[in-house]
């Protein structure tokens, strides 16, 4: 056993604290080249992670970085930074901490690539930028350890991607590097195992004691939650006075946009001026700096929140969390009640707002998922060709390589352990030359081999490679700021499709204040304060989750019970309303409904198969709709249904599912569509093929800019075997199209159909109508509303 | 398509984005920007799918075939820059000049080539066939009957399946405006200030795209 340095044994004691055995356990194995701790919130994770750091840097004190610690989130690297500087003060350790993210001064970063800290805090960005400088080996040569906290998170995007591809160009600088991932509980750990690993080496798994289980319930509420919509706003009396009884309460909502409608009624209903604040990504920094100062402070009885606060930093006293909306997702909803009470040996106090009454259903599925320790989770898949190609860039942007080295830095990360070479030669050849069947770029090349090392054509182009560096893809978004203030701060920023369908005298809420458009100038929305009962909400593309195929599938058991005593009354007679006036939804039968309304046909399949295999279903429907000329508009998906609306009515939709055709026409039908554009656009900017728009680009001239998807009809038309229409594809088919669950629907209801063909909306149907995320389908369809629409504009203008 | 009187001229607004004027066998195309991808990469480093060329010239072609016009004009920024133009590969000059034999072909300069190219045809700041004039940027002051380029007008229109945006003429009792025919070219929204002030209180917006469709040009 590693015994604990004496001063911090001390220091330790002096506070009456015992080292936690999973902390012992990573003293133990501060050797191992890779090791995962598993624990949960309030383990004293972070503390686990650094100390073999303190205990070495005692024993053998030296100059130069020996710990780079990196973290999903700016605010964690800051949090940790405080924290730590606490033991290090105290002890009277000579030990430099600092952190370095994109709001780090230009002199400091300066500073840090001149003389680095034993200890450097940072982002999986900022790391990603650091190692594509020419002094990247310089800096990085006596690194003894990495530590990557929340890799639970991390591993769920192209970030980790980016990350672990990171730390096998840091192991190529130094060979002695260990590695060390601090994680949530997860239901897979040899999952993040693997993806952490410097292969072929294994990774050491440690587990930490669990803690005592949570306390998780329903919030009771007087009023019973409403038909349809998202929100909660009809607990609002409930949750205030839950707020008033804990000392600090985080609300977490799942969408900005819920956030939003959320804050603005429970500060209409405030009336004891209890302090609560606002917290999501939309919001302008200085607006969310303000609220996390005053949460640090402890002045602040509230948050309401969305996953921007979903990772764990450390608010102070947060008793009690409150999830507005069904979870979607057993594991991060165990992971979000985490955050109330940092304190080991308590149990965690949660209350589950179902936001309408379908969610009651959710979240009673989920309530017993929890309390069966059932996690759920998606397998995590082999790690994408885009960031190999960012990555490929960023090292040429670093210095000359030879193709064998990096493709053997490349495989030893865990997701590109099984990359082909002829995979790599690909990337290599598109950051090279564009990589197009027509060779038209030989003399402009981007990287070029010249004794046998690869290198920068033009050095200068590092500049541009460094500028693109990053995998998180924003949609574009405006800044909002109130007219005739331009020096003032933005209230926050909405999506620019958003915008644009604005008219001026529409009214929308951002910040929790309603706002008036009055109109865009350049690139900002300009907006005044105005007051106004019935906003419109901005939308914001926020995270929008899945529910999980566990949870689908516990949801739909629940819905076969002949009576559901577990759920409130007013719920059980929604569901025996639907049975009556049409049907549940059964695991081995497709429910089909079909109706009138608002001068439209709609049609809803019941797949509960997750929102992004809903969606690729709607995509699929209304293709073959467009063919069999049914005039599909428009669809919209939930986790649990895809409702279409057309021009014609659907009377009969066996023909519509069968599989085959479905699959068979897959490749064309998908060619075309808006989600694989919008999936081609992240790609080709994280490839490199595009520039990030950056706000000063896009208002020098707009005419010039075209939208990518140009670029994308292009390549289908002209060279449809490039590489970034492969990796479309890919990435494609595993998020957005999610295929393989519409097949196990297919599957799993073997062609049983039931079509219900009825005069009106049904009871089940009814909060779709309230969903936001519409996708309009550029049909015929289309081409008749703009004629009718443009006759009529003529008709009213006394033209024609 | 979508036939309209403009200054006393009988056109036609093609959904490609053409102008058609059947009475003097012409047709005119606005900013091609032949070039462009080689131009970016040139200038950028960026290797943007290099086919946009090919693809102009292809729906120029398909345009040509359908109504065998005698003349042709390009309104300006017809090469995305004089180098794009000079660096043109063999087998896509050789495709314009088999698109110019047998019609007089003029190319208005723009602000993007602003000098002639070695292609033949005539090369001109402006040009006037009575009551019109073609030239590239529409002048605040220019008398009636002005066709121009330059700005690559969209317009946005609300129908009850949602928003629809595409590239669009414009055009008032003085002025008409082309949208881009180029395949890499982006669009300035109706709502933009200076569109707006250009163009006047009545002036009409053709859509492009599967057909031509007239609306009022929307202000907002």
């Amino acid at each position: 056993m590693t015994q604990l340095p004496q001063p911090l044994h001390d220091w330790f004691a002096a506070r009456g604290w015992d080292i936690h055995p999973h902390q012992q356990a990573m003293l133990d194995a501060a050797y191992a080249p890779s090791t995962l701790l598993i624990a949960p919130t309030g383990g004293g994770k972070t503390m686990a992670g650094f100390l073999p750091t303190l205990a070495e840097l005692h024993a053998s004190p030296r100059d130069g970085l020996h710990t780079l610690y990196i973290s999903p989130l700016k605010a964690l690297a800051a949090d940790i930074k405080r924290n730590l500087r606490t033991p290090v003060d105290e002890i009277g350790m000579d030990i430099r901490i600092e952190d370095r993210s994109g709001d780090t001064t230009y002199t400091q970063k300066r500073k840090q690539r001149a003389d680095p800290p034993h200890i450097l805090l940072t982002t999986p960005e900022s790391l990603a930028l650091l190692l594509s400088y020419e002094d990247a080996p310089r800096i990085f040569n006596g690194l003894q350890r990495v530590v990557v906290d929340e890799i639970h998170a991390l591993a769920e995007s192209k970030r980790g991607d980016q990350l672990m591809l990171g730390l096998s160009r840091l192991q190529a600088l130094a060979p002695d590097l260990r590695r060390v991932g601090l994680s949530a509980t997860v239901e897979d750990p040899e999952a993040i195992a693997n993806f952490l690993a410097r292969h072929p080496q294994p990774t050491k798994i440690i587990h930490a004691d669990p803690g005592p289980a949570p306390d998780i319930s329903m919030l009771e509420t007087e009023v019973a939650p409403p038909w349809s919509g998202g929100g909660g706003r009809y607990a609002i009396p409930a949750v205030l006075e839950q707020v008033k009884q804990h000392n600090t309460t985080l609300i977490f909502h799942n969408t900005r946009a819920q956030a939003e409608i959320f804050f603005h009624h429970l500060w209409l209903a405030n009336e004891d001026q209890l302090p609560i604040g606002i917290h999501h990504g939309s919001l302008a920094r200085e607006q969310r700096m303000k609220v996390e100062q005053a949460m640090v402070d402890g002045s602040l009885k509230a948050i309401v929140c969305t996953g921007s606060l979903d990772l764990g930093i450390d608010w102070g006293d947060v008793d009690l969390v409150i999830q507005i909306g069904a979870p979607k997702n057993v594991k991060r909803l165990v992971q979000r009640i985490g955050r109330a009470n940092h304190h080991y040996n308590a149990p965690s106090k949660a209350l589950l707002v179902p936001a309408n009454r379908f969610e009651i259903v959710e979240c009673n599925a989920a309530l017993d998922a929890v309390k069966e320790h059932d996690l759920d989770g998606e397998p995590r898949s082999t790690g994408p060709r885009d960031v190999l190609c960012q990555h490929i860039l960023a090292s040429a942007a670093s210095g000359p390589f030879a193709a064998d080295d990096l493709y053997g830095e490349v495989i030893t990360a865990g997701p590109y352990a099984k990359l082909t070479r002829d995979d790599f030669d690909r990337c290599l050849d598109f950051c090279a030359t564009g990589g197009y069947a027509l060779r038209a770029y030989d003399r402009y090349q981007r990287i070029v081999e010249r004794d046998r090392k690869w290198q920068l054509r033009d050095p200068r182009s590092a500049a541009q490679i460094r500028m693109n560096i990053g995998t998180i893809i924003d949609t574009e978004m405006l800044k909002v700021r109130l007219k005739g203030r331009r020096g003032g701060s933005a209230l926050g920023e909405v999506e620019e499709a958003f915008a644009s369908t604005l008219s001026q005298g529409d009214t929308f809420l951002i910040g929790g204040q309603i706002v008036r458009y009055e109109g865009l100038n350049e690139m900002t929305v300009e907006v005044t304060r105005r007051a106004s009962d019935n906003p419109k909400v901005a939308v914001f593309s926020g995270t929008k989750f899945a529910n999980t195929t566990q949870l689908s599938q516990r949801i739909m058991r629940l819905l076969q019970q002949d009576s559901w005593p577990d759920l409130p009354a007013h719920t059980a007679h929604w569901l025996t309303l639907q049975r009556e006036r049409s049907k549940l939804p059964e695991p081995s039968r497709l429910l089909i409904e079909s109706f009138p309304q608002d001068n439209r046909q709609y049609t809803v399949i019941y797949g509960f198969a997750g929102r992004n295999a809903m969606q690729t279903l709607g995509l699929l429907l209304t293709q073959r709709m467009e063919e069999q000329g049914l005039d599909p508009l428009g669809f919209l998906a939930t986790d649990y249904a895809t409702m279409i609306w057309s021009l014609q009515p659907v009377s009969d939709p066996t023909p519509l599912f069968e599989l085959d055709n479905l699959r068979q026409g897959l490749e064309e039908w998908l060619a075309g569509n808006a989600v694989m554009k919008r999936t081609f656009r992240a790609s080709a900017i994280i490839s490199g093929l595009i520039d990030r728009m950056t706000q000063g680009k896009r208002k020098s001239g707009r005419q010039a800019t075209f939208s990518s998807d140009i670029l994308y009809d292009t390549l289908r038309k002209y060279d449809p075997d490039h590489l970034m229409l492969d990796i479309t594809r890919e990435e494609a088919m595993k998020g957005l199209i999610d295929f393989g669950r519409i097949e196990e629907m297919i599957t799993r209801t073997r062609g049983a159909i039931d079509h219900l063909q009825l005069d009106r909306v049904t009871p089940l149907a009814a909060p779709l109508f309230l969903e936001i995320g519409r996708v309009p389908i550029k049909g015929a369809a289309e081409e008749r509303l703009v004629a009718e629409e443009a006759s009529l504009l003529m008709a009213k203008a006394g033209l024609e | 398509m979508k036939p309209f009187s403009f200054c006393g001229a009988d056109l036609v607004a093609l959904p490609s984005g053409a102008l058609l004027w059947p009475s003097q066998k012409l047709l005119t195309v606005s900013d091609l920007h032949l070039g462009k991808s080689e131009r970016i990469a040139r200038r950028s480093g960026q290797m943007l799918p290099p086919y946009e060329t090919m693809d102009t010239l292809t729906r120029l072609q398909t345009d040509l075939d359908a109504h065998t016009p005698e003349h042709v004009i390009c309104l300006g920024d017809s090469f995305d820059d004089l180098e794009a133009g000079a660096l043109m590969p063999e087998n896509i000059t050789d495709w314009i000049t088999q698109l110019m034999a047998g019609r007089s072909w003029t190319w208005i300069e723009g602000n993007h080539d602003p000098g002639p190219l070695n292609l033949g045809g005539s090369h001109r700041a402006q040009q006037t066939i009575v009551p019109l004039t073609f030239r590239h940027i529409a002048q605040s002051t220019a008398a009636s009957g002005e066709v121009s380029g330059h700005y690559h007008p969209k317009a946005s229109l609300r129908t009850r399946g949602g928003n629809v945006t595409r590239p669009c003429f414009l055009y008032d009792q003085t002025r008409l405006i082309l949208p881009a025919y180029g395949t890499y070219t982006g669009g300035l929204g109706t709502n933009a200030a200076t569109l707006q002030s250009l163009m006047a209180q009545d002036a009409r917006a053709i859509l492009t795209g599967a057909s031509a469709v007239e609306i009022p040009m929307p202000r907002s």
